[in-house]
């Protein structure tokens, strides 16, 4: 047992600091919790696996007793986490062998959900996939899957919709968390694919986080960060963030704008840069083209200017262009206060612009981290299961799609290509209207994610739609689904993952899935079978049969692509996780991108053309042959635009939604694992003190946030955030309620209160820009106050 | 100078119809989530392009209108009656029907400001060049987008 009581990672979710300075290798820390009573040395065996709580890809070995999951410990010898775990992983395992588990497949009968066996369940899917198919054609079918199954279930999914149905609608819950990023890459770089190394931290002298509170959403990563802090030459920190994080607390220079200015203030930045001459000329003169419209946009973003838009004081964007614009070594992440906001991918884009100008790229210090919220969303997106095609093709190249079509042995007129992937609010929209009858939800709670819920749960409630939820617990979305079919989960399935710095980790099945449960990939397989997908020439289309036979049909899928993973296999895996593009079986893996300057960009082997970052209009290949034609990286510029729901007299907050350290999504892992759960067990909503005693409510009284939607109650914190901004934590649904999937009285659930709009290039819905109003109900003995 | 008059007035009607229309389809199409937003956020544009219009009218003797602000009394109803057709299939027609015929616009809009531009160069007029290379690359941005959005819708609508 490490030092670290588990009581003490509650308290002190970071563990105790092991300080190392600039170059030096991060110290191990091996971070243990078991099963009380149980030693490390009665564990009986240990399954190599990784963090499915998250999208740090921390390694671990989960520990079995008598066929049971009794443990977790983080492995040292891994280059992500050097043995250390989040505290959600340390409790969050127990959730494995919770009651609630699904254990049996359900189907709605006069209008309730009944235990039935898989064959019934598989066959009422596949009776309504077949009846859709010949009435209404592969556009009535859609798919929904999330950023937590595994990579070879993805390639499946992907290859069951793209290949066998033929349909465009295909897209994981990733749109909510790394839609932006890879649209940001693919607008700068030419195409996915994360160009810097969590190792970067280890040589950073600064390091900036956008709208990133890493000390709550990748905790390990925030662990290297502070023991960098805490070591001798730290590194500065320059936090943007409308609250005061423990990123904010711990920065050098803390900018907290407005919601939905992100464009504006970071054009100021990009303005210092450009007016101080402190970008590199010859980088950018050899290694990117578009220079010239930034430094034209850019001008007109004087930190005065900025300042009336964001809120930031002008000597602040100064203070922190100087340290971004003058470190040699400098690491920006970006997270969802930049991606789920207004204008998100022109904002991302903004950050890769800073490090292309001043050619902070590929070496050790110098890199970009466009974050992924979810643990396996990388793979969501590199295997096409968001959608995109798998291997980053590009869906407006005809030869991607003739290359694809001879790995599948399909016809290219199978492979929907002729627009781009259907995103899901624009599915919910489709189902909304009739034109689409079947959604199949995979390991998501769209019940509680989307935006506004009263109208999803008003579409996947609707008669005309068939829904399948496949999960592991009855979600609120289970409880509106026609099928609901139960999985097996991490610890149960064998497969890959791959985290946000490229590393790919081995998660291997430890104990049994609980009751008739089954594998995601068996699932799909059972599916293809039925529905006798085949290939051009008639044979079986899908012809892998487990987990690592579907890893190998990747590979190959891959080889070549910026995504390579020809070089690795299961075997190479099981000691520890390796960084694609991994291109033979002696290669160590690529720890950076672009170390050269060379960017997947050419026009022939881009993943994307790019979009208008304001319109989101796809270019066309002959716009981008024009523009990049020797494939440097590309410098888009963008103009600030207000965002679609300003405050107002009537609603005078803005409202911001994000997460805590102790939940994931919706909760259904997290709590159910009792040490999480009573640490942060029912929503509140943080508020400035200033804007508490405007509405003459106290810390812990019991208050109602409304916005044209809806209205929420929550518990009031007075805390460390911009006046006038409003944060409620998303995760708080409704399954653990009287009302099972809905508000039974007030509304609990962030997305009662968020508008439906999205970022027009990445089709990020946006859920931190709602105008809101806030009033007390009711002080903190439960006693109604007057209106 | 006459002939000069006649085309400001010509870009200065075409503008202002793309203007309006692009609100009333935003508003018939209030369940299309983003048709909503950015058609809204392209008559902002527009509004401005008229504005730029009516001032370089002025210059050249021409009394145009400058526009008008956002809200027309039919606002609440084609909303409301968006809210209530929303989810009726034949939406998706209506829509597709509507982005042809701004997309049409914009285009021929697109063509009036080319032939601005290059009469205001043959005249030498700088301040008229400036407003067309303002403007034009928006219009162009905006039928790029009304062009994508049918790619996109076309095939549900047609093909579900």
């Amino acid at each position: 047992m490490n030092a670290d009581g588990p009581a003490d990672r509650i308290e002190n979710p970071w563990g105790e600091r092991t300080p190392y300075g600039r170059g030096e290798a991060w110290p191990v820390r091996v971070d243990t919790h078991l099963a009380d009573g149980i030693e490390p040395g009665e564990v009986e065996r240990w399954a190599v696996s990784a963090s499915l709580l998250h999208s740090n890809g921390d390694a671990m070995d989960i520990a079995v007793n008598e066929e049971r999951i009794v443990g977790v410990r983080g492995r040292s010898q891994d280059r992500v986490n050097h043995g250390r775990l989040d505290v959600k992983d340390l409790y969050g395992w127990q959730a494995n062998s919770s009651p609630d588990r699904l254990t049996t497949p359900l189907v709605r009968r006069d209008g309730a959900l009944v235990p039935t066996n898989w064959d019934t369940a598989m066959s009422a899917i596949v009776g309504q996939a077949r009846d859709l198919l010949s009435e209404r054609g592969p556009s009535s079918i859609s798919f929904y899957t999330t950023g937590q199954l595994f990579l070879e279930e993805y390639y499946t999914l992907g290859l069951i919709a793209h290949g066998g149905i033929g349909t465009a609608h295909l897209d994981g819950n990733t749109r909510l968390c790394t839609a932006t990023a890879a649209e940001s890459l693919k607008e700068s770089f030419g195409c996915d694919g994360q160009p810097g190394s969590y190792a970067d931290i280890d040589h950073a002298d600064v390091v900036a986080l956008f709208g990133h509170n890493v000390a709550e959403t990748q905790t390990v990563l925030w662990m290297r960060i502070l023991d960098r802090l805490a070591g001798p030459d730290p590194p500065s920190i320059v936090c943007v963030d409308p609250r005061l994080t423990p990123v904010a607390r711990a920065a050098t220079v803390h900018l907290a704008p407005r919601p939905g200015t992100n464009v504006a203030l970071m054009n100021a930045l990009l303005h210092e840069i450009i007016e101080n001459g402190w970008y590199d000329e010859a980088y950018v003169q050899a290694h990117t083209v578009g220079f010239g419209e930034l430094a034209q946009t850019v001008r007109d973003y004087p930190p005065e200017h900025a300042a009336e838009i964001t809120g930031v004081p002008a000597e602040r964007i100064r203070a922190a262009a100087r340290l971004l614009g003058t470190t040699e070594r400098l690491v920006s992440t970006v997270l969802q206060g930049f991606y789920q906001s207004h204008q998100a991918t022109a904002a991302a884009v903004q950050v890769n612009n800073m490090h292309l100008i001043r050619g902070m790229l590929g070496r050790p210090g110098a890199g970009v981290l466009q974050m992924n919220g979810q643990p396996t969303a990388e793979n969501t997106r590199e295997a096409g299961a968001d959608g995109d095609l798998p291997g980053f093709r590009n869906w407006s190249n005809d030869s991607h799609i003739a290359d694809l079509a001879r790995v599948w042995n399909l016809d290219t007129m199978q492979i929907p290509h002729y627009a781009p992937p259907t995103h899901v609010m624009q599915m919910m929209r489709y189902a909304e209207e009739g034109s689409i009858r079947f959604m199949w939800i995979t390991g998501t709670n769209p019940a509680v994610s989307l935006p506004e819920l009263a109208r999803i749960r008003s579409i996947l409630g609707d008669d005309r739609l068939f829904v399948v939820a496949q999960d592991i617990f009855h979600t609120e979305t289970c409880q509106l689904a026609d099928v609901v079919l139960p999985a097996a989960t991490w610890g149960e399935k064998t497969g890959t993952f791959t985290n946000t710095d490229r590393t790919v980790h081995l998660s291997e099945k430890a104990v049994e899935p609980p009751g008739d449960a089954r594998a995601d990939l068996d699932i799909f397989l059972d599916f293809a079978h039925r529905m006798e997908f085949t290939d051009k020439d008639g044979a079986p289309l899908i012809r892998w049969t487990d987990p690592e036979s579907a890893f190998e049909a990747w590979k190959v899928c891959s080889a070549g692509r910026p995504c390579d993973y020809t070089g690795l296999s299961y075997d190479r895996l099981r000691d520890g996780g390796i960084q694609w593009p991994c291109t033979s079986t002696d290669s160590p893996g690529t720890e950076r991108l672009y170390a050269d300057g060379q960017f997947f960009a050419d026009p022939d082997y881009c993943e994307s053309y790019g979009r208008d970052l304001i319109t989101g209009a796809p270019f066309e290949e002959i716009d981008y042959r024009a523009m990049n034609p020797y494939g440097r990286a590309i410098i888009r510029a963008a103009g600030y635009q207000p965002a679609h729901e300003p405050p107002t007299e009537e609603y005078p907050f803005s409202l911001i939604t994000g997460r805590t350290i102790f939940h994931f999504h919706t909760r259904t892992k997290t709590a159910r694992a009792p040490e999480l759960q009573s640490a942060a067990p029912e929503v509140w909503v943080e508020m400035s003190a200033a804007d508490a005693a405007d509405i003459g409510a106290d810390d812990g009284d019991m208050v109602e946030i409304t916005t044209a939607r809806s209205a929420v109650q929550a518990r009031l914190r007075v805390g460390g955030i911009r006046d006038g901004v409003v944060f409620l934590p998303f995760h708080y649904g409704y399954w653990d309620t009287p009302g099972g999937y809905q508000p039974d009285g007030a509304g609990r659930a962030a997305n009662e209160l968020t508008l439906t709009d999205w970022d027009p290039p990445s089709k990020q819905p946006i859920f931190k820009t709602a105008a809101a109003n806030v009033r007390r109900v009711r002080d903190r003995e439960e006693r109604q106050v007057r209106p | 100078m006459n002939k000069f008059v006649l085309l400001i007035r010509l870009v200065h009607r075409a503008e202002t119809k793309v203007a309006s229309d692009m609100l009333a389809i935003g508003e018939r199409h209030k369940t299309d989530h983003e048709i909503y937003h950015l058609t809204h956020d392209f008559a902002r544009w527009s509004r401005r392009h008229v504005d730029l219009l009516a001032e370089a009218g002025q210059r050249h003797g021409a009394e145009l209108d400058h526009a008008d602000d956002d809200s027309s009394w039919l606002r609440p109803v084609r909303e409301k009656a968006s809210e209530l057709f929303g989810r009726r299939p034949e939406t998706g027609l209506v829509l597709l029907r509507d982005l042809r015929e701004l997309h049409l616009d914009l285009v021929g809009l697109s063509v009036d400001w080319e032939i601005l531009a290059q009469a205001a160069q043959g005249v030498k007029d700088a301040d008229l060049l400036d407003v067309a290379q303002t403007c034009h690359p928006e219009t162009l941005r905006q039928a790029r987008w009304t062009n994508a959005m049918i790619k996109v819708i076309s095939p549900q609508v047609i093909a579900s």
